[in-house]
């Protein structure tokens, strides 16, 4: 009943340009509310727009978003918040730097400009603020009053961290047997961190049946009953690549797949600056990246499948270990759509890149970031991604967050005198 | 054989609002024809045109994912819980 109450309160500025939420299987419209899946067809539901904007000058709106802080909220006029978003206590997230990556290029035979969008540079060290911050000003919109979450781990410190500036409870899960970077970066912000005996999926599974027992009224889960706005913020990426490319599309992304739903928007953000004239419309192409111990798109994808078979996960790269993946189906149509693949590389070849990323461009990534440089070097090798046009690959997170990933150290240990060094060989 | 099926928020409106229901069945197949038959309309929402289950929907007997056991002919013994979950959570 107060989510009924809360319902009809909201009014179209409270979102932004949003007008419903729409089923993106069936088309199914409904009201903004803190809804997820289609009540005809379980399908998951999005964000649809209306966007008040000067037609025919995408110039001025260029203007509008160049003048705008150097964070997501420059987007405002295309996400579900409220115009005056950026005077609300949040995070702040985006704009991270999209680095031109001359030396990994040379190492990968890229000769059309390659560059990474570095996102370890969010507020709390991944992608996942950018998201959690979308879903922050909807969970104040409906009233929430605690922020949770089912997590691998970076998303369950975005939480904390925006639910404690945002002033709210939070409450998140994640499986008790994440990295220990991953976990005391959830727990240091002061809201209770439980650790599930289980996998992501099963803590995922047990989210989605809090969510509709009496224990979790009030609660905002921001990819659970929030969903569909905590999506949204992952066009920023779309947005931000471009912007900082000089308003234009790049001909290739290589995205890191857990769940899907950040390929999915990303591919959305980049339609909707074509729709909105932002960009030229042109042809781009989107490559999934997986861990081949939790690969579940790219084996369907490879076997010609439209339908994903959920496995269990086995591999370091934690952030992504989402067997049972909501947006897998999505990701394979768009790859197909779009001219790209999905593809999977080892544990080996993900640690291999993240030392080659390091080595050669000073980016320290994430064990998710190992998985987008190892399948990128493994696309152009087989001949998928296409070295002669511009490419962006995704970092989402830093890697001091998987430290055990890597096992490195000193070079040598020696005593303070120049002899030793000497004797080391260095 | 008896079992709980616990019914996810947006399929409420066939179970007047209870959250948890009884049903009778040897498999999952059968629970879900005798919720029809208890709450008429619930079936088509869990099932596609085909009969197969959507592919949005996650349903556990016993905290099993029933597609990692035998679908729709997943095995339910007596005093089975099975719980229904709409699939497009998490990430």
């Amino acid at each position: 009943m107060a989510v009924q109450a809360v319902e009809s309160a909201i009014t179209r500025p409270v979102f932004g340009p949003a007008v419903a939420l729409s089923c993106r299987e069936c088309g199914e419209r409904v009201p903004l509310g803190p809804v997820f899946a289609c009540a005809v067809c379980f399908g998951p539901l999005e964000v649809a727009y209306d966007f008040d904007l000067p037609a025919g000058d995408p110039e001025a709106l260029r203007r509008r978003i160049e003048a705008g802080p150097p964070n997501i909220w420059r987007y405002a006029p295309l996400l579900p918040v409220p115009a005056d978003v950026a005077d609300s206590p949040n995070l702040n997230p985006g704009f991270t730097k999209l680095v031109r990556a001359d030396n990994l290029a040379r190492e990968l035979g890229v000769t059309g400009g390659l560059y990474v969008k570095d996102d370890s540079g969010n507020p709390t060290h991944s992608f996942k603020d950018r998201v959690v911050a979308i879903a922050v000003e909807a969970a104040r919109a409906f009233g929430f009053t605690t922020l949770s979450c089912s997590s691998t781990g970076n998303l369950a410190g975005a939480v904390g961290a925006a639910a404690a500036r945002a002033g709210f409870r939070s409450c998140v899960f994640i499986p008790h047997d994440l990295e220990a970077g991953k976990v005391v970066m959830a727990a240091v912000y002061g809201g209770d961190l439980v650790g599930i005996e289980g996998t992501y999926d099963d803590v995922n599974r047990f989210c989605s049946e809090l969510i509709g027992d009496p224990l979790g009224e009030g609660w905002g889960f921001v990819n659970v009953n929030l969903r569909p706005y905590y999506g949204e913020g992952s066009k920023t990426l779309a947005y931000e690549i471009c912007e900082q490319l000089g308003w234009r599309i790049p001909d290739q992304i290589v995205v890191p797949v857990a769940s899907g739903s950040q390929l999915t928007k990303i591919d959305k953000g980049l339609k909707e600056l074509i729709a909105l004239g932002l960009v030229e419309d042109r042809p781009y192409r989107i490559f999934g990246a997986q861990a081949a111990g939790c690969s579940p798109v790219s084996q369907a994808f490879k076997g010609g499948h439209d339908v994903v078979r959920p496995v269990k996960p086995d591999t370091i790269a934690k952030s992504l270990a989402i067997g049972n993946p909501a947006d897998g189906p999505y990701v394979l149509d768009i790859a197909r759509r779009t001219g790209g693949a999905v593809e999977d590389v080892t544990d080996a070849e993900v640690v291999d890149a993240i030392r080659l990323l390091a080595r050669t461009e000073g980016i320290f990534a994430e064990t998710a970031g190992g998985v987008t440089v190892g399948v990128t070097r493994k696309l152009v090798e087989h001949g998928v991604l296409d070295p002669s046009l511009t490419t962006v690959v995704l970092n989402t997170g830093d890697g001091l967050k998987t430290l055990d990933a890597v096992a490195a150290g000193p070079t040598a240990v020696i005593r303070p005198s120049l002899d030793a060094f000497r004797a080391a060989g260095l | 054989m008896s079992v709980t099926v616990r019914i996810p928020t947006i399929l409420r409106t066939y179970t007047s609002g209870q959250a948890e229901v009884q049903a009778a069945g040897a498999t999952l197949a059968e629970v879900i024809a005798d919720l029809e038959a208890r709450h008429s309309g619930i079936a088509a929402r869990v099932l596609d045109d085909s009969g197969r289950l959507r592919r949005f929907v996650n349903v556990y007997v016993n905290d099993d994912d029933v597609r990692f056991e035998q679908g729709l002919e997943t095995p339910t013994p007596d005093g089975s819980a099975v719980s229904v979950i709409p699939a497009v959570a998490g990430g």
